[in-house]
C-alpha cells in the first residue's frame, strides 16, 4: 500500500536517523541517570531532611523524576523543532529539494511534525524506562507517563516551528532556549512546587505548556492529585499544539512556495 | 508531434513589484532539448520553477503535460524530474540512500527502486561510490548524482536549471556526454544555462531571455543566421578605451560591436575583412577570425556580454 503523501517524508528522517542512533539512545539513556543521581538521589538527600516537597511523605528522587521527564520531552521537542526545521529551510534546502517532488509544503509539515513526536515518545519511553529502574514509577505508570510527556513535547513542537520558520539565521534560536526553554525548565514545578514562586508569577507558570505537563506526570506516575482536572491539563496542552500548527502551517507554505 | 509538453502564453511571474518573468510565450515539443539562455536575473530560474509546479504563476496561461501547474502541481511533480541550481543532496547518507530516499517520494516500492538505483550509478558512473557519503564526492559527481536523482522517477520531462555552473572544463564535458546520451534516449529535456557552448551542444531549440523577456527564439543555427553573420574579425587596437573607434570600420562587414578591449566586425568572410581593415591603414594589435556564434546572437540582441 503506498503510504499517504502526507507521510512520506518521515521515512527519510528515519533513515538520516539510523546513522546517529546509538550514540542518541546511549545519551537518551544517561540524561536521566545523571540527573537522578546527582538531583534526586543527591541533593535529594538533603531535601528530604528539611522538606516535603509532595506533602506525601515521598522521597524527593520520586518527586522530582516525573517532573524531569516532562521537562526533558520539552527539551527534546523544542530541539527537534528549532534546529532541524532552520536545516531544512536554509542550511540542507531539504525541505526546498523535497518541493521538487509529488509532496507538497502540508505534507513537509506533517511529516516533519509526526517524526518530532516520534522521537519525543521515544526520549520519554528510555526516560520512564529509567523511574521504573529508580524504584519512581510502576511499568503502568511510566508508560501513562511516556504519554503524557510525549503530549507536552508535541505541544512544544508546534509553536516552535512556527518561530523556526520565521527566523533567516539561529540566532533567533539561542534566544528562544536562553530566555524561554532553560527558564521554563528551572520554574514550571519541576524541581521545587510552583507554590513556592512569588505569588505575583505563579500564574505565568500556571500559563506555560510544561507546568501542566509536569502535573500529569506526576499526577499519572505517582497518582498525585493535579491542581485542575487532568483533562483541563490535556486540554490546555493539545490548545497549545493546534494553536502552533495554525501559525506554523501557513509559514512553511509562505516560505516554501514561492 | 502530438500535444506540446509545455505551453506558455504571457506567462508572468512577478515577486511584489519586481517582474522577473514578463509575459512570455514559448511552447516545448515532446522529444526536444529546449534551452533558456540568459544572464543571471533573466528570468530563468523563475520559469523554471513554474514549470516545475513549485512556484505559482502570477498571470497567463501555463499547460505542462495539458495540466495547470497551480491546480495540478502534484500530479505535474509526479511526472517530472528536476535538477535544481542548487544540488540539495542529503550529504550525511550515501549515494544509494539519497536515490532510494527520492524514489519513495515518488511512492516508488523498493522493488522498482532498487534495479533502477543500480542503473542510475552507471549511467551517472557513480557505481563505484554507492556507498560512500555524499559529502565525499567532488562537485562533478555530486551534480551526476543530482541528476541521477532527477531520473530515479522515470520522468517524461527533465528540467535541469544550470547544470554544470560552477564545475570544472572537465567535469562538464562528463556531464554534457550524459545529457547527450539522456537526449539521445529520447527524453525531453529544458535546459537553463549562461553558457553559450553549452546551448550550442545540447539545444535543439532555445529562446534568450533578457530582463524577463524572450529577445529570440530558434534553433542555434537559425539564431546565429538571424542574428550574426557567418563569420566574425575581431579586432583590438593599441588604445586604452575602443568606444568611438568604429567609425574608423565604416563599410566593412555589415555591423560592428564595441567592446572595452575589442572591435567585432560581422562580416561575410573575415579573411576578407582583415584585408579591408589593413587597406584603410589600421594597423591592429591582434586580430582573430572566427565564426560566429550564440555569443554573438546574445551580444546583438542584448548589447552586452554575458558575464556577470
Amino acid at each position: 500500500m503506498a503510504i499517504p503523501t502526507a507521510l512520506r517524508f518521515v521515512e527519510p528522517q528515519a533513515l538520516a536517523y539510523r546513522r546517529t542512533w546509538r550514540a542518541s539512545v546511549v545519551s537518551n539513556f544517561l540524561n536521566p541517570v545523571l540527573y537522578l543521581l546527582a538531583m534526586g538521589a543527591g541533593l535529594g538527600t538533603l531535601v528530604d531532611e528539611s522538606a516535603d516537597p509532595s506533602g506525601m511523605g515521598i522521597s524527593y528522587l520520586a518527586w522530582l523524576g516525573p517532573g524531569l521527564l516532562a521537562a526533558q520531552a520539552m527539551q527534546t521537542g523544542a530541539g527537534e523543532s528549532s534546529f532541524p526545521i532552520m536545516a531544512g529551510f536554509k542550511w540542507r534546502k531539504s525541505y526546498v529539494a523535497v518541493m521538487n517532488t509529488p509532496l507538497d509544503a502540508t505534507d513537509i509539515f506533517v511529516s516533519t511534525y509526526v517524526w518530532i513526536v516520534v522521537r519525543v515518545l521515544q526520549v520519554s519511553a528510555i526516560y520512564a524506562a529509567v523511574l521504573v529502574a529508580f524504584g519512581v514509577t510502576e511499568p503502568l505508570g511510566a508508560v501513562l507517563g511516556t504519554l503524557t510527556a510525549t503530549l507536552t513535547g508535541a505541544a512544544f513542537a508546534t509553536p516552535i516551528m512556527a518561530f523556526t520558520s520565521r527566523l533567516e539565521d539561529d540566532t533567533g534560536l539561542s534566544h528562544l532556549f536562553r530566555f524561554g526553554v532553560v527558564p521554563l525548565f528551572l520554574f514550571s514545578g519541576t524541581f521545587f512546587p510552583i507554590s513556592q514562586l512569588p505569588e505575583l508569577v505563579r500564574p505565568l507558570a500556571y500559563a506555560t505548556p510544561l507546568w501542566h505537563g509536569v502535573e500529569l506526570s506526576r499526577s499519572v506516575a505517582l497518582g498525585m492529585e493535579t491542581t485542575f482536572p487532568w483533562w483541563a491539563s490535556v486540554g490546555f496542552l493539545v490548545i497549545w499544539a493546534v494553536v502552533g500548527a495554525i501559525f506554523a502551517l501557513p509559514q512553511f507554505r509562505r516560505r516554501l512556495v514561492v | 508531434m502530438g500535444e506540446p509538453l509545455v505551453e506558455a502564453r504571457n506567462l508572468t511571474k512577478r515577486f511584489g513589484t519586481f517582474t522577473a518573468v514578463d509575459s512570455v510565450d514559448f511552447t516545448i515539443e515532446r522529444g526536444e532539448v529546449f534551452g533558456f539562455l540568459g544572464p543571471n536575473g533573466a528570468g530563468k530560474s523563475s520559469t523554471m520553477r513554474m514549470i516545475g509546479a513549485t512556484s505559482p504563476i502570477t498571470e497567463g496561461q501555463l499547460k505542462v503535460f495539458g495540466l495547470d501547474p497551480n491546480a495540478d502541481g502534484r500530479e505535474i511533480r509526479a511526472r517530472l524530474g528536476v535538477v535544481p541550481q542548487e544540488d540539495m543532496l542529503d550529504e550525511e547518507l550515501t549515494v544509494t540512500d539519497n536515490l532510494t530516499i527520492y524514489g519513495r517520494y515518488f511512492s516508488l516500492p523498493r522493488s522498482v527502486i532498487k534495479p533502477r538505483v543500480d542503473e542510475l550509478l552507471e549511467f551517472a558512473q557513480l557505481t563505484e561510490k554507492r556507498d560512500a557519503k555524499v559529502e565525499a564526492l567532488s562537485g562533478g559527481m555530486k551534480r551526476r548524482l543530482t541528476i541521477a536523482r532527477a531520473l530515479i522517477s522515470n520522468p517524461e520531462l527533465v528540467i535541469l536549471d544550470e547544470p554544470t555552473t560552477g564545475l570544472d572544463p572537465q567535469a562538464r564535458h562528463v556531464l554534457w556526454d550524459r545529457l547527450y546520451r539522456l537526449k539521445q534516449r529520447g527524453a525531453t529535456l529544458i535546459i537553463t544555462t549562461h553558457y553559450m557552448d553549452e546551448a550550442e551542444q545540447l539545444c535543439d531549440r532555445l529562446v534568450v531571455m533578457d530582463g524577463g523577456r524572450i529577445a529570440a527564439e530558434g534553433s542555434p543555427a537559425e539564431l546565429i543566421d538571424r542574428h550574426a553573420t557567418p563569420e566574425v574579425l575581431e579586432v583590438r587596437l593599441d588604445v586604452d578605451d575602443h568606444a568611438g573607434r568604429e567609425a574608423d570600420f565604416a563599410g566593412i562587414g555589415s555591423r560592428t560591436e564595441v567592446l572595452a578591449d575589442r572591435i567585432l566586425l560581422y562580416v561575410e568572410h573575415a579573411d576578407e575583412a582583415l584585408q579591408e581593415v589593413r587597406a584603410k591603414g589600421i594597423i591592429p594589435a591582434a586580430t582573430v577570425k572566427r565564426r560566429a556564434g550564440l555569443e554573438d546572437v546574445f551580444l546583438h540582441l542584448t548589447g552586452r556580454t554575458l558575464v556577470d
